[in-house]
């Protein structure tokens, strides 16, 4: 795919970028289970975390061209570090961008781009996974406040965010038109987090629950109309995929990296192993399917800039580039061999940080749902 | 106030190889990139501007029309405007030739305060040209900065030395060259990237400039290269071996046995 020129030069800047800051930082974040803060500022200054917000708000007003550049590019080298940018720059930031008013935008969006305060996205409950309807927490209208009770799991960011998305059931006997978004922040009573999950990848972003007990939320706090939250939610998936899609292309670029220098430089039998012919057909199939992702994921993202729907675009490419993601590094690995399995090589860790891709943000199997809802008519 | 910075698009020199042959550089599918002490003039020159904004940033280089990109990377990084001198008149220049043209660009720029070049170009690695622009120009020239300060109208400067450094006070117009020590250069913001692409990149050819065509190009160059040579390395490395201590103890032993330390 041709790039435009701006595009050409985001990419350079990206890889200067990660060349420089993000060197050994995915082995040491692997140790510390936090992003730095000095990297956080450096994404924030350079509009890295903000891509796609307006500039009137903070953000860098690029496309999602750009955003999906950023991604990929940077999950290349640091899978966790990409995680923590899709978690503001999409699940958090696009909610308030197409939802919010002019106030919550001033407030929230304003902070989230020039980095004073981290946000999170609760969506996913014990009991509501795939099937987010199915939520149990509940926001009971008070006067002028919302009093919200339950808990969301796996919440990216959860134990370090100023302030959540939140959906929450204001009118059980409506279904799932009866779930309502809302603005919470973590500083109100009542609002505590779970403890920090010992998670198999991404080891380098903070994940818990989020518990909500009689937390009092102003109306004003509501995020677009009462009963919209299940579709605002989905909607900030649609797109927010394309950032997912992307942070799993630039895994399976990354382990498909790691594995052309590894095989070059291993010899076995007197020869590289770069020279066996097995080898050389892995490497082209990893190769050809690594770039089928990206077609899916930047043709996604052009979809968006030009205003037509993303919503089956994304799901292909997060459906397929999740699942070469994983089995790139399953390759990768498999031909490192011993060495692949030690901690002293990258893609013991790219293996791991693989693994969550075809699950969280929608698994491949509801990707696969979407996708067939929408070519079986 | 304004800075010009004078930079240079130049051979990725890492990524360079030597064919053994010919002695000459492979630049097949090397990347072309801003030379590095040219982003630490710049870096320095945008700090300036930080803590200053009516300060003006103005980028110039010379090249064919592909510096464009490169030119787009300093405005991406914070500067202004961007220059490109760029004419078939002034290819093979060597560094005299080169800095005729320069000097005869920043004229037509005028009211600049600050000229900031790099030390040298990994390509080249002649370290000239600044300082010739310095004199073609006849205004005062600080080489080596690794610090620097501005008020009213005086730079204050840490002149790098072998063993040391010197401080200098110099009133404006000045021009001055940077080494890496002075900073480290900025990455380029996303937003900035866009803008750069929504501006206008001055190209002007020998005709918009006061030069004549015999004071530029290849038949303006003195320099000849006389040959090109790979040096062929007639040492052999010494390999220290053992736990870090014991290795450290040989190193200054060896080195204080040829009197190194």
């Amino acid at each position: 795919m041709i790039l435009k020129k701006e595009h050409e030069l985001l990419r350079d800047a990206i890889t200067k970028f990660v060349e420089i800051e993000l060197k050994d930082l995915p082995e040491e974040i692997e140790e510390l289970g936090h992003i730095p803060k000095e990297l956080v500022d450096k994404l924030v200054r350079y509009k890295y975390l903000s891509p796609v917000i307006p500039k009137e708000y903070g953000g860098a007003g690029a496309d999602y061209l750009s955003y999906a550049i950023i991604m990929e590019e940077i999950s290349r080298r640091c899978a966790s570090t990409g995680t923590y940018i899709t978690a503001g720059a999409s699940l958090v930031a696009l909610p308030i961008l197409n939802y919010g008013t002019e106030e919550q935008k001033q407030k929230y969006l304003k902070a989230l781009a020039t980095g004073e305060m981290v946000g999170a996205f609760g969506l996913t409950e014990p009991g509501a996974g795939s099937d987010a309807g199915a939520t149990q927490t509940t926001a009971v209208l008070d006067g002028d406040n919302y009093i919200l009770n339950g808990r969301k799991t796996f919440i990216t960011n959860g134990p370090i965010c100023d302030f959540a998305i939140v959906t929450a059931v204001t009118d059980k006997s409506k279904g799932s038109k009866g779930i309502s978004g809302f603005l919470v922040e973590s500083a109100w009573e009542g609002f505590s987090t779970g403890a920090h999950e010992d998670k198999m990848g991404i080891r380098g972003t903070e994940t818990s629950d989020l518990i909500f007990q009689d937390v009092k939320v102003p109306k004003e706090n509501l995020l677009g109309k009462e009963g919209e939250g299940l579709k605002i939610a989905l909607n900030t998936l649609e797109a927010g995929r394309i950032g997912v899609a992307a942070q799993a292309l630039g895994v399976a670029q990354g382990a498909l990296d790691e594995c052309i220098k590894y095989v070059q430089e291993r010899v076995q039998f007197n020869k590289p192993l770069s020279a066996f012919q097995n080898t050389r057909f892995t490497i082209a199939e990893m190769a050809t399917k690594v770039q089928a992702a990206r077609l899916l994921v930047y043709n996604s993202a052009l979809e968006k800039d030009n205003g037509i729907n993303p919503g089956l675009s994304s799901s292909m490419a997060k459906y397929y580039a999740a699942e070469v993601a994983n089995e790139v590094a399953y390759k990768a690995l498999q031909l490192h061999g011993g060495y692949g399995y030690i901690k002293d090589y990258p893609i013991e860790r790219i293996y791991r940080d693989a693994r969550i891709l075809s699950i969280y943000e929608g698994t491949s199997q509801v990707q696969q749902m979407v996708i067939a809802g929408a070519v079986i008519k | 106030m304004k800075i010009i910075v004078c930079v240079k698009q130049v051979p990725d020199t890492t990524e360079v190889k030597i064919d053994p042959k010919t002695g000459t550089l492979i630049r097949d599918g090397v990347p072309s990139i801003l030379n590095p002490d040219d982003a630490n003039a710049l870096e320095g020159a945008l700090a300036l501007k930080d803590a200053n904004s009516d300060i003006t940033v103005d980028v110039l280089t010379m090249g064919p029309p592909q510096a464009d990109y490169m030119l787009r990377e300093c405005l991406s990084m914070g500067a202004d405007n961007a220059f490109l001198i760029s004419d078939r008149a002034f290819a093979g220049s060597d560094t005299w030739a080169t800095s005729n043209a320069l000097a005869s660009a920043i004229k037509k720029m005028d009211n600049y305060d600050i000229i900031f070049a790099g030390r040298q170009a990994i390509d080249g690695d002649t370290a000239q040209v600044g300082p010739q622009i310095a004199e073609k120009l006849n205004i005062s020239q600080v080489t080596y900065v690794q610090k620097m300060s501005y008020e009213n109208g005086e730079v204050t400067v840490e002149r790098q030395l072998e063993d040391g450094y010197e401080v200098l006070k110099a009133k404006t117009p000045i021009l001055l060259t940077a080494v890496k020590e002075l900073n480290s250069p900025r990455y380029m913001a996303v937003d900035k990237i866009f803008d750069a692409y929504q501006k206008e990149v001055t190209v002007w050819s020998i005709d918009d400039l006061d030069i004549e065509p015999s004071e530029v190009g290849l038949k303006a160059s003195p320099t000849r290269v006389a040959k090109s040579f790979v040096p062929q390395n007639t040492t052999e490395g010494i390999f220290l071996e053992g736990t870090p201590e014991k290795i450290v103890e040989d190193l200054i032993v060896s080195l204080k046995e040829i009197h190194v330390i």
